[in-house]
This record gives structure tokens, C-alpha cells and sequence, in this order.
């Protein structure tokens, strides 16, 4: 069974810096694999303990410095890696982020049976690369994806988390299912694993490389573009600081008080 | 001359309509001013039996003309059903811009759409606006919630998901003229690749639903373990509260994702917000600044959460939260 895992390297959005411009300070801003697709790596790993015969392929797209998150991936389980990188991909949307990775899939891995993907990237939050992938591909979608009851040689059971309640749901293969939260511990480096990933031939394919026209990657293949983007405005509100429990109290029983 | 504004109806696994349809159709009202006033629609995918229930209920809500497609099979929700009707329908009807809500349904339908027609999508937006005389100009957080970004479509329809109560409902009727029409939608060619095996119904007895409550308590990463949302349930069931939390929380394993409140989680607008242990990142904020009151609870004095709360504590929410039970505990045998 063949597992196409895809991960990518987001900037970790919990400690943005703003210059004097209001312009995000790239400069030491570290990059971290999404937390996503931890869980939608670990989901394939898990997969690949219990029933064995699975074989994980670990697929990104974004600069070359994404080599590094691949080789961790191959340390704890994953077992190749490939990475797709070009200038031509640079400020690709959703569509065409799809469209670019589905085209990797169908050229290089087209024997695949399961593609999984984290539910959301932290940085973008569009939470529609996956259904994209999908789509491009022309199979079905599972999303908010929170367990993988079974899987088998035409079909796997998952069950989804929603707002209302839990959906457990049989898909034929091939099919792609973006992960929301799993209950597995994370995965250590294993020993012949890091040695496995500091060796690792991770391969770069380009637009070329996988058969994509020019304008169909990166801005110029992208249905949307940004008009403007600027800083978030910050509410204008002055906070009253309380300094003793009983004043902090007394706010709650008067802003959050039933008998108003 | 614009070819309208096209809703997409939900019905929820509860056979109602959705409340973001109608937030969506009072926007949609305002955004069809600024283009001729150009039809605002709606699409519904229904069983034959409710279809009447459903055309009552969209019937003065803003709506010039409602599309229907009555078939056994849309009881419940599946994505290449779904999505393969919605397809075609919007393929005929030809919108200037389509909206849906960014719920779990229409988070995972609208990017079918949008890749099948070869068109932009744009997610969780939290303005819409016409700008440049025909332009969706559709506005979202990114980055964590700390930039706002402005996205345009080069294709059409132009296409935009918003999550539920980011718009207001209309106050009074949007009276019109509805027009309802039914579409011929040939799915004779579907074959079910999705089964649905079972469904089981969140219990709401152990949190209350955030979506209703009116004082919500809310853990951040500060909350660092089960133990912390112990002690924010129990302060929760003292003011007869719900329990939220923020998307580290959630991917600390503190606290499901149906209780997310933020740009990936839900918006939520309760009389009282207390903020424990939450730094206060935009991506969690614009979830929940629209709150009446916000108090925060924080150990840092700088963290960004006091920038937009009316009242801050800045101490060890392992201190304070105690302390407040221990007061209400009080109150309660006084």
C-alpha cells in the first residue's frame, strides 16, 4: 500500500515580529513544520506499524530549504522523500498549489493509493490545498479526519470530527483525507532512521520536471492575487488593570451576570 | 451587466437551513447595490419533501431568485454527490460571485467548486466588498491571523467562503419578489465512492455549545496541561459557562476542535470572554473580539491579549482561576 504524505514548512506564526513599516520581519523567523501535517505524518506512520506492507512518501513544495523537515520526516518512519521546488511555483494560490502537486502525484507516484494531508497550514489557514489535490486528481476527499479506523487494499474508514458530532466513513481508493488531530504520541527520530535520512537521495523536481507549463505555476497559473494586504488593526480599546482577585471578581459577576 | 450574487444554501445534517445563508443574503443585499442591483440567488440541494419547508424559509430573506434541485439522495451530506450537483448548477446558473459559508460542509465543497471551474476561491474572508465597480474584494487574516489580505479573482465566478456570524442576519424582511426554479441536474452517471457507516451526535451535556453560551472561560497554551482545563471547567460551571479554547490548545490535545474559537476555529460573540492563559494571537482574536466584555488572565503583561480586553489580571492563572472559584464557592454557601 502506498502512502503519499504531504508536508509543508510554514514560518511559525506564534512569533511574528512587525518592523517599524508594519512589514512581517522575516529575518529570524523560524520555519517549523506545519503542526498539521505532524499529525498527518504521524497518521501515516501509525498506519505503517500496523499493517507493515505500507510504503510513505513524503511530498512538499517550497524552498529548498524544506530538505531539512524532509530528511526529519525519513528519521521517524517515513520512508523516501521528495521535494518540489522551482521559482516558477512562487506565489502560488490554493488552485494552483493543487494543481502543481496533483501534476507531481500523477506523473511520479501514480501508482499511489492514499494521499494524506494535514487540514489546515498554520500560515495560510485556507484549509484548501487538500480538496484541490483532490480535485486536480479526480478522486474523493475526506476531510476533518480525526482517526483511520481501517485500512485495506480498495478502501479505508475514517472517522471525522464535526461541529455536530463524529462521522465514521468508508472511501474507495485512491483518496485523499486531510488529517485533523490524532491521538498518537509523536514519533522519535529512530536510530537507523536518522542515519537513513542524513543518506537519503531526496530528489528536487521542477515545473519541467513534472510536466507543468509555465503558466499554469506559481502567480502567473493562480486565479487569485493579493490586492493589498496590511497589518491587522488592533481594537482600540484601553484595558483596565486589576491588581486583587476580589475587583476581578466582581467584573465577572457584573459583565457575565444573569439577572441583567 | 453582472449575472448576480449565488448563495449556496446549506441544509445541515438537521435538515435546516443554515444561519450563515441568511448572514450571507443580507451582505449579499448590500453587495448587489453596488452592482446595478444585480440579482442576489440562492442554490439549495434538498430531499423532494422539504423542498417546500425550504423555499418558505428563504422566501423575503433578500433572495430574487432561488435554485432547487430535489433528489432522494441529498439527505445527507457527501462530497462527490454534492459536489458534482453543485457543479453543474453553477455552471448554468453563471454567477458573477458565488459565497458559501465556511462551515465543515462548505469548507470541503466550496474548493470543488472553485478547482472544477477552474476558478479563485478565497477562504474565510471576514469583509466582502465590491471595489473597482464589479470587483469581489474579499478580505481575510493570514499568517497567523496577524496580516489582513485583500484578495481579488481573475476568474469567475468569484468565489469566497466566511464563516458563520462574521455577518449580522438582516434585522427586518429583505422583502422580493422570490423566483423559484427548479434545475434538471443529471446525476445518472454518479457512483457513491463515499459511504457514511455511522454518525454519533456530540453530546452537548459535558460542555455547553459555544456557539449559544453567554459567558464563555477560554484556555491558551498557559493552561499547559489537562489539569488547567479542569480548573476552567470548574470556573465555567460556576458562572454557568462553556469552555473554549485556542487553536495551541487544541493542538496541545487540551481541548477538541469543536470548542476552536479563532479564524480556524469558531466566532463566538458571548456577553463575557475570559481569556486564560491566551496570548492573544490575531488567529485567535478574530474569533472572539466581538465578545461584550473581555477579561484576560495572563502572566505576561506585554502579551498581546491586553491590547484588546476591557479588563486585564496580569498574574498565574494557577493562582487566580482557584482564588475566583474559591470566591464564587463562597458566595454560593453565603
Amino acid at each position: 500500500m502506498k502512502i503519499i504524505l504531504c508536508i509543508k514548512q510554514v514560518p511559525d506564526t506564534s512569533d511574528i515580529k512587525w518592523t517599524e513599516n508594519n512589514t512581517i520581519q522575516r529575518e529570524g523567523l523560524e520555519s517549523i513544520i506545519n503542526p498539521y501535517d505532524v499529525y498527518a505524518m504521524e497518521s501515516s506512520i501509525a498506519l505503517k506499524k500496523k499493517y507493515g506492507d505500507v510504503d510513505i512518501t513524503a511530498l512538499s513544495m517550497g524552498p529548498r530549504q524544506a530538505d531539512r523537515m524532509l530528511r526529519k520526516a525519513i528519521s521517524v518512519g517515513v520512508d523516501k522523500a521528495v521535494l518540489l521546488s522551482d521559482k516558477k511555483f512562487a506565489g502560488a494560490d490554493t488552485y494552483a498549489t493543487g494543481k502543481t502537486i496533483a501534476k507531481a502525484i500523477s506523473t511520479k507516484f501514480p501508482d499511489y493509493d492514499l494521499i494524506i494531508c494535514g487540514q489546515f497550514a498554520v500560515d495560510g489557514d485556507t484549509a484548501q490545498t487538500g480538496p484541490s489535490i483532490a480535485s486536480f486528481l479526480d478522486i474523493p476527499q475526506v476531510t476533518y479526519v480525526k482517526e483511520i479506523i481501517k485500512y485495506s487494499d480498495n478502501s479505508v474508514t475514517v472517522v471525522r470530527e464535526l461541529d455536530s458530532g463524529a462521522e465514521t466513513v468508508k472511501v474507495n481508493l485512491p483518496a485523499l483525507i486531510c488529517v485533523l488531530k490524532d491521538t498518537f504520541e509523536p514519533s522519535r527520530p529512530l536510530i537507523n532512521g536518522v542515519i537513513k535520512a542524513a543518506d537519503a537521495d531526496i530528489p528536487v523536481y521542477g515545473a519541467e520536471d513534472i510536466g507543468l507549463e509555465p503558466d499554469e505555476a506559481g502567480l502567473k497559473g493562480s486565479p487569485t492575487y493579493v490586492n493589498k494586504a496590511y497589518r491587522a488593526p488592533q481594537k482600540e480599546v484601553e484595558c483596565k488593570f486589576l491588581d486583587n482577585c476580589g475587583d476581578l471578581l466582581q467584573v465577572i459577576e457584573k459583565c457575565g451576570g444573569e439577572n441583567e | 451587466m453582472s449575472k448576480g450574487i449565488l448563495i449556496y444554501a446549506e441544509v445541515t445534517r438537521e435538515d435546516y437551513l443554515h444561519t450563515v445563508v441568511f448572514e450571507l443574503a443580507n451582505k449579499a443585499v448590500d453587495l448587489s447595490r453596488k452592482l446595478d442591483n444585480s440579482p442576489v440567488m440562492a442554490l439549495i440541494l434538498s430531499k423532494p419533501n422539504l423542498i417546500n419547508e425550504y423555499k418558505e424559509a428563504l422566501r423575503n430573506n433578500g433572495f430574487d431568485k432561488v435554485f432547487y434541485i430535489a433528489d432522494d439522495r441529498f439527505g445527507e451530506y457527501k462530497t462527490d454527490l454534492f459536489a458534482k450537483a453543485a457543479i453543474q448548477a453553477v455552471k448554468e446558473i453563471d454567477p458573477e460571485i458565488l459565497l458559501i459559508g465556511a462551515t465543515n460542509q462548505g469548507r470541503d465543497l466550496a474548493p470543488r467548486i472553485s478547482t472544477a471551474l477552474h476558478t479563485g476561491l478565497t477562504a474565510d474572508c471576514t469583509d466582502l466588498d465590491i471595489i473597482d465597480n464589479s470587483k469581489l474584494a474579499a478580505t481575510r487574516p493570514t499568517f497567523g491571523g496577524q496580516l489582513m489580505a485583500v484578495i481579488l479573482s481573475k476568474k469567475y465566478p468569484q468565489m469566497a467562503t466566511v464563516r458563520p456570524k462574521v455577518f449580522k442576519p438582516a434585522q427586518e424582511d429583505l422583502k422580493r419578489d422570490t423566483v423559484f426554479i427548479k434545475l434538471g441536474i443529471d446525476l445518472s452517471d454518479y457512483k457513491p465512492c463515499v459511504e457514511i457507516l455511522e454518525f454519533v451526535k456530540n453530546s452537548s451535556s459535558e460542555i455547553n455549545d459555544i456557539d449559544s453560551a453567554e459567558i464563555i472561560v477560554a484556555g491558551g497554551r498557559g493552561m499547559q496541561s489537562q489539569e488547567g482545563f479542569s480548573l476552567l471547567k470548574r470556573l465555567a460551571d460556576k458562572l454557568g459557562g462553556a469552555v473554549a479554547g485556542s487553536r495551541t490548545a487544541v493542538e496541545m490535545g487540551l481541548i477538541s476542535p469543536e470548542y476552536q474559537v479563532g479564524q480556524t476555529g469558531k466566532t463566538v460573540t458571548p456577553k463575557l470572554y475570559i481569556a486564560c492563559g491566551i496570548s492573544g494571537a490575531l488567529q485567535h482574536t478574530v474569533g472572539m473580539s466581538s465578545s461584550k466584555t473581555i477579561i484576560a488572565i495572563n502572566k505576561d503583561k506585554n502579551a498581546p491579549i491586553f491590547d484588546i480586553c476591557d479588563y486585564g489580571f496580569v498574574g498565574d492563572v494557577f493562582e487566580v482561576i482557584p482564588q475566583l472559584i474559591e470566591g464564587l464557592e463562597a458566595k454560593d454557601l453565603s
